[in-house]
């Protein structure tokens, strides 16, 4: 059992930090922001939790296992926050390639906004404005 | 045994150090190079723990939550400024 425990521990941990090898590469190698982005979220929730739970493992203790949870779960809530601000960022001022995309939903929103008056007011008909102005 | 695990895991941590600093000297964007500062907070989280497993102790716990929620903070800050200057 001991033994089962310590490989499994070595297993944990060595794919753990294949992840984070694996997203250095990814970083290094992928053309675009959009792809490295890809790349730069795999050590942050798979990693994560192969190396805490190799290390709860490892220390034999059940009193760890909350604050490993805690940090993880903070992953979980941060990275998506994160990833969408810098993609945000990056589709705002041209840094993603955009011509290596196949699909770009959210240039008709773009087009939409910017094609419309600089009222603000996007979703609204003509009949609509002509009844909130009576 | 650990030892060597050890030792593989440190490995593979230093190469993708190595990896992120080239791509935050060479990053064409600081959208990039955010990216990359992040990738080595998260590897420097995976030291801490590393640290932990060798010498058997969980005095460094607090710091892994304080580094996740510095790289957190620090990305959404950046590209939050990172706006399009034509419009701001």
């Amino acid at each position: 059992m001991e033994l089962f425990l310590e490989i499994l521990v070595a297993v944990l941990l060595i794919t753990g930090c294949l992840m984070s090898l694996i997203a250095g590469i990814g970083l290094l190698t992928f053309p675009d922001m959009l792809t490295r982005m890809h790349a730069a979220t795999k050590p942050q929730v798979l990693g994560f939790l192969l190396i805490f739970a190799g290390l709860a493992i490892h220390l034999r203790s059940w009193a760890v296992v909350p604050l490993l949870l805690l940090a993880w779960g903070m992953q979980l809530l941060t990275a998506p926050v994160s990833a969408h601000m810098i993609g945000r960022a990056g589709y705002r001022t041209k840094h993603a390639a955009k011509d290596s995309l196949y699909a770009d939903e959210l240039k008709q929103v773009v087009d939409k906004v910017s094609n419309s008056p600089a009222t603000g007011a996007i979703e609204v008909s003509p009949s609509e404005t002509k009844e909130s102005q009576d | 045994m650990m030892e060597i695990v050890i030792w593989i895991c440190g490995i593979m941590l230093g190469l993708a150090t190595v990896a992120c600093v080239i791509r935050v000297a060479k990053g064409p964007s600081i959208l990039d190079r955010v990216l990359a500062l992040d990738v080595m907070l998260l590897i420097i989280s995976v030291a801490l723990c590393l640290e932990m497993v060798y010498n058997r102790h969980t005095d460094y716990l607090l710091f892994v939550i304080a580094a996740c929620t510095l790289g957190f903070i620090g990305s959404v800050t950046v590209s939050r400024y990172v706006s399009d200057q034509r419009n701001a």
